[in-house]
């Protein structure tokens, strides 16, 4: 047995027994807790971050060829740009496109013309945020005129989509999902409906959150 | 010896997969209202290309466009005319009619929709709920 191997077994052995009286000590602690104390432990303090159902799908080539959709066999497909290269120094975000738009347009990453024939014509912005309340424990909504007015025209939405008066417009998750109301752009081309936190942002009061809030028994 | 070759199979496995592994881009519209009839391939219309050089108002309040996928009904006539496509799409500011395989690149046997919109997924999980019923 060389010197080496010696010192591995010595290692390891030191390292088990460190582990195995950690655990000892754990134990110990856990069973002078009350059981007030346990519960106080098992609820849940923010809303869980993770959920192994949610996939993380990590694609980093972004390519025509073999999307799916494209038809190689012609010539065209061959001819058109790829994604990743157009998106190589854009701001990144986690859905999507995998590219900050938003922020891509504020940081002058990108410069989208607002007019087809005057090339200097800027947006009117509007800076006005509409807090929407929501049943139930989510956040509050925030929309942001100005983020919508930087690429829109009021006409887009108003009163089309949305009529210009508070608590005219009743609407719902399920309507976002099935395409109307934000779901007519958000899901479709502008951010998806995934990035919960994106749209509802403002934390409610605790009063409010008490009320929904489900009672240990 | 044999660990070594494991984690070499094992990156040039994960390599490739990345590497390979490729989907349509988000809010990529595919118009079929009348391309296959005709004989030809469905459009495939970009928004990430298109809002890199646009805001949406340009052709959402401008141009006239609808928000929603084969709602304009746009025939070539008209883009020929310069409406639709046709107001950039006339051979100055972008290309021109003539490259029809440019437009018209999409696969056949595809209805119009939005690729990878939360509608569509809704509509791909009933669809694969009636395969599995009939099975």
């Amino acid at each position: 047995m060389s010197v080496k191997q010696l010192k591995l077994i010595i290692i390891s052995l030191v390292i088990c027994f460190l582990s195995y009286n950690g655990n000892s000590v754990h134990n110990a602690e856990a069973a002078s807790t009350t059981e007030e104390e346990k519960i106080n432990r098992a609820k849940p303090k923010e809303i869980n971050p993770f959920n192994r159902l949610h996939k993380k799908t990590k694609i980093k080539s972004k390519k025509i060829e073999g999307d799916g959709i494209h038809d190689f066999s012609g010539s065209g497909a061959k001819l058109l740009q790829n994604p990743d290269e157009a998106f190589l120094d854009m701001p990144k975000a986690k859905s999507g496109n995998s590219v900050d738009w938003v922020k891509a347009q504020d940081t002058g990453k990108i410069k989208p013309r607002n007019d087809l024939y005057d090339p200097d014509a800027e947006a009117l912005v509007m800076e006005l945020n509409i807090v929407r309340e929501v049943k139930g424990s989510m956040p509050d909504v925030v929309f942001p005129h100005k983020q919508h007015t930087q690429v829109l025209d009021c006409t887009n939405c108003h009163p089309a989509i949305f009529i210009p008066q508070k608590g005219a417009n009743q609407m719902s998750m399920a309507m976002n999902l099935i395409g109307q109301k934000c779901g007519v752009c958000h899901g479709k081309v502008a951010f998806p409906l995934s990035r919960c936190t994106s749209c509802h942002s403002k934390k409610k009061p605790q009063k409010e959150l008490e009320k929904t809030k489900w009672k240990w028994p | 010896m044999r660990i070594k070759l494991f984690i070499y199979l094992y990156l040039v496995v994960t390599i490739l997969l990345v590497s390979i592994e490729s989907r349509a881009e988000y809010g990529d519209v595919v118009i079929n209202n009348y391309s296959e009839a005709s004989g030809m391939n469905p459009v495939i219309f970009p928004h990430w290309f298109h809002r890199i050089r646009f805001t949406c108002k340009v052709c959402h309040a401008d141009l006239g466009f609808e928000f929603k996928a084969g709602a304009n009904k746009i025939k070539m006539i008209d883009i020929m005319e310069g409406q639709f496509c046709g107001e950039c799409h006339n051979g100055e500011l972008a290309w021109g009619t003539e490259n029809c395989d440019l437009c018209h690149s999409g696969n056949k046997k595809m209805g119009t929709h939005i690729e990878r919109s939360s509608l569509q997924k809704l509509l791909d999980l009933k669809i694969d709920e009636r395969k599995r019923q009939a099975e």
